[in-house]
């Protein structure tokens, strides 16, 4: 298919209804590429708007390329589509006017109506300024209770103000006004104020009338503006929500906050593993290995038909993480770990290990286990005492110093609170000869380093790197670095 | 595609209908991405777990249409050579030293280097041609005269850099070989690929296909399935099976019994001869459906349960 050619062809089916409901989906979370949109547009053609599950499943095979989107699409795809379902009325005992006893026929048309999208302009509300012809269209309108009509009059309101631009739920008053007004229900109002100042009977009962019409309107523009600002505001809500949670300090994170923020970690840990997880084996490039090749094509009496290259591997770096599991530095524990887990496709081995007052090894239970109940078994295990960061560093030395070498890179998670014991800068030394780098990530902000009990500016000198890191974005940070600093 | 196959695949049910006659009962959006892909000419990608029928639905469709299926299995390491072409060296040997032999015959005339490369020049390049060249699936794929039906099982296996070479017979059903130039479908085939999600596939590869998740079927479905795919067995106790498997199911498992097992532990208890789902019989045949020691030590202790909230459903208890 020639992708750049196909948009200028498809002008004329590219059909109103499906642009907006693609505008829709992609605000919901649905990565729609213009190309996509094009084979949607296609899919449409061959299925056609009548059978709705039909349109649905093929929207869905060509629009949504994962279980996930496949799930936001199919909510999305009912929203949008239900709101065909206008103006049933909700009280059961609604009395039906004699004059539109066609009324449930309309109601269909209506919703087939939808994909009409512009031609439905030519409803009442198009009169732009003409306030008392419109009122007096609305006010016929709501007498006969004509809802086909009055949901077409609706949404070339919606449309003529500017209803796509509503981003907050605190807007809703506003632009329901504002389509009401569009429509003409001003003089309608005034109507109704005279009708009640004239008392007749006649009067009174097609004032009743329309203030229960008026109503029932208001009730139904209100829930379309809230429809609306489902379908096509929550995604700028998700983000902007996304964009504040990975700023915030994650030890003062919200309990409910924490599983988004999971997902969110996971998203970025899977993006960088696969940015520098790839490219790991170079073939056909780099130097002729004479060797091989001669070897390989024996058979053809050494005449090279297949050439062997010297293969070229980017080494991935190798992790040891040292994490302080006590009191606040345990949250930052448990995303770093997180982090460095969710993308072991990029690292090559990742030792981890656990310390308050001592410290083990604890990459078996990661291992074995998911890693939120893992993390919690740990935390049982050993966490919430006071640390010792000289008792820890010790217990390291002995047990597990032959495994740092040259390759490695050393993380240790901690604020450098020691309790005034020995901090044992000397094993902290020792390591970072060791060691390729040692990084020290520190959640307290540089300022309060060296109060109190902080032996931070102590170990700082022997680190190749002694951050701050309290938010997602420095432990991104963090681990980009470490991933470039591999190669 | 050929006339034939657009009148095979004319609608949703039809699709359906066929894949049914062919022993695959497809849902909905199975046979929806069918028609869609035959009719928009693209390829499928299904995804979903091991054992729902991912395979076994290009299989059935070229079974159905009775085009050849060509399958090509992927794993880590493969290249071009072997999914695309490969010269036959062995030939393109023979044909040099034919060459060498005839060296004399041909140039014998000519008295200079330069005649005897204008000579040279004269002759076709036939050391990379067709004649030479060892079609691997891919290449079998695009040759076929009345289409193929092509499955690419497992691409999730394969390196990243194999996706991207992929990408070109995906979308325009072509694939260019640097010394011949560019080979085009002389039927556009049908693809399947398949994934179980070992890694995420790229984004050009996604955008190119239909993207399908083919998920756990609802106990309906898999009481169809199970009546194609076991003929013969008892009413009653293909709904108290189905209900048990749809119960394990909902159990936090390693890894969740697919269809394919539970066609297996039905024609284990054909044989058998069970009527009656009883709590041993199920203890000792639960190896068939679940495949991690910690998840029959799991679900063994809530097999009373769960086999009597089976035989409820079939009525056999009240």
């Amino acid at each position: 298919m020639n992708e750049a050619a196909a948009p200028a062809q498809t002008g004329p089916s590219f059909s109103e209804p499906l642009r907006r409901f693609l505008t829709a989906a992609r605000s919901a979370g649905v990565r729609i590429s213009s190309a996509e949109s094009i084979d949607a547009m296609r899919a449409v053609d061959v299925i056609g708007f009548s059978d709705r599950t039909a349109l649905r499943d093929s929207l869905s095979l060509v629009v949504a390329k994962s279980l996930e989107e496949k799930q936001i699409f199919d909510d999305c795809f009912d929203l949008y589509f239900q709101r065909s379902d206008f103006d049933r009325p909700k009280e059961p005992g609604w009395r039906q006017p004699p004059d539109a006893d066609d009324g449930d026929e309309n109601d269909q048309n209506g919703a087939e109506g939808q994909s009409g999208g512009p031609n439905a302009g030519n409803g009442i509300g198009g009169g732009k300024g003409g306030g008392n012809v419109a009122g007096d269209k609305l006010a016929a309108m709501l007498l006969a209770d004509d809802r086909a009509a009055l949901a077409q009059a609706m949404e070339t309101a919606a449309e003529q103000i500017g209803l796509n631009k509503i981003s907050f739920f605190t807007q809703t008053n506003l632009y329901t006004r504002r389509i009401l007004e569009r429509m003409g229900v001003r003089p309608v109002e005034r109507e109704i104020e005279a009708l009640r100042k004239d008392g007749g009977n006649p009067a009174t009962s097609r004032a009743d009338r329309l203030e229960a019409g008026r109503e029932r309107l208001r009730d139904q523009v209100r829930d379309f503006v809230e429809r609306h600002l489902a379908l096509f505001a929550k995604g700028e809500n998700e983000k902007y929500r996304e964009e504040f949670l990975k700023q915030a300090r994650l030890s003062n994170m919200d309990r409910r906050d924490l599983d988004r923020m999971r997902v969110i970690v996971r998203d970025i840990a899977k993006k960088l593993a696969e940015k520098y997880g790839r490219n790991r084996k170079k073939k056909n490039r780099g130097q002729l290995d004479t060797r091989k090749t001669i070897r390989r094509n024996m058979a053809w009496d050494s005449i090279p038909f297949i050439t062997v290259w010297k293969q070229k591997k980017i080494d991935k770096p190798k992790v040891m993480v040292l994490c302080d599991v006590s009191g606040s530095v345990a949250a930052m524990s448990q995303f770093l770990l997180m982090f460095l887990y969710s993308m072991n496709e990029a690292l090559s081995n990742i030792r981890s290990f656990a310390f308050a007052g001592n410290l083990i090894e604890i990459s078996d239970i990661l291992e074995h286990e998911q890693i939120e109940p893992a993390i919690a078994k740990i935390l049982q295990q050993i966490g919430f005492g006071s640390s010792n960061y000289g008792n820890a560093l010790l217990d390291f030395e002995e047990a597990y110093f032959p495994a740092v070498d040259s390759k490695t890179t050393v993380i240790i998670l901690g604020d450098g609170r020691g309790n005034y014991n020995d901090p044992r800068t000397d094993i902290v030394m020792r390591l970072s000869e060791r060691a390729k780098r040692l990084i020290w990530l520190n959640p307290e902000y540089r300022s309060s380093w060296g109060t109190g009990d902080s032996d931070m500016p102590r170990y700082s000198p022997y680190c190749h790197v002694a951050t701050v890191c309290n938010t997602v974005r420095h432990l991104e940070n963090v681990v980009t670095d470490l991933l470039k600093g591999s190669r | 595609m050929t006339a034939e196959t657009d009148v095979l695949l004319g609608s949703i049910d039809a699709v359906g209908q066929g894949l049914e006659s062919v022993g695959y009962i497809a849902n909905r959006q199975i046979s929806t991405a069918v028609y869609l892909s035959n009719h928009l000419q693209k390829p499928i990608l299904v995804e979903g777990p091991a054992g729902v029928g991912k395979t076994e639905l290009a299989k059935s469709l070229a079974t159905y249409l009775k085009l050849p299926l060509i399958r090509m299995q992927c794993y880590e390491g493969l290249d071009e050579s072997k999914a695309l072409y490969e010269w036959k060296y062995g030939k393109q040997l023979l044909y040099t030293q034919i060459l060498k032999d005839k060296l004399g015959q041909l140039f014998g005339l000519t008295e200079t280097i330069e005649q005897a490369l204008e000579k040279l020049h004269g002759f076709s390049d036939v050391f990379f041609s067709h004649h030479f060249l060892e079609p691997r699936p891919l290449l079998r794929a695009l040759q076929q005269e009345k289409g193929a039906v092509l499955l690419i099982d497992e691409i999730d296996k394969s390196d990243q850099e194999f996706e991207a070479f992929l990408l070109e017979i995906l979308s325009d059903y072509q694939v260019t070989i640097p010394e011949i130039g560019v080979v085009e479908a002389v039927t556009a085939p049908i693809v399947f690929l398949t994934s179980n999600s070992m890694r995420d596939l790229g984004d050009a590869l996604k955008r190119r296909c239909l993207h399908l998740h083919i998920g756990f079927p609802d106990a309906k479905l898999e009481a169809r399935i199970i009546d194609t795919r076991v003929p013969g067995i008892d009413q009653k106790l293909r709904i108290q099976l189905v209900s048990f498997v749809q119960q394990l199911r909902a159990l936090e498992l390693k890894k969740l019994p697919s269809v394919s097992e539970t066609i297996d532990w039905a024609r284990v208890l054909v044989l058998l001869h069970a009527g009656v789902l009883q709590p041993d019989m199920v203890r000792d045949t639960l190896n068939v459906l679940l495949k991690f020691e910690s998840d029959i030590e799991a679900a063994g202790k809530q097999i009373d349960g769960m086999t009597h909230k089976a035989r409820r459903e079939a009525g056999l208890v009240e």
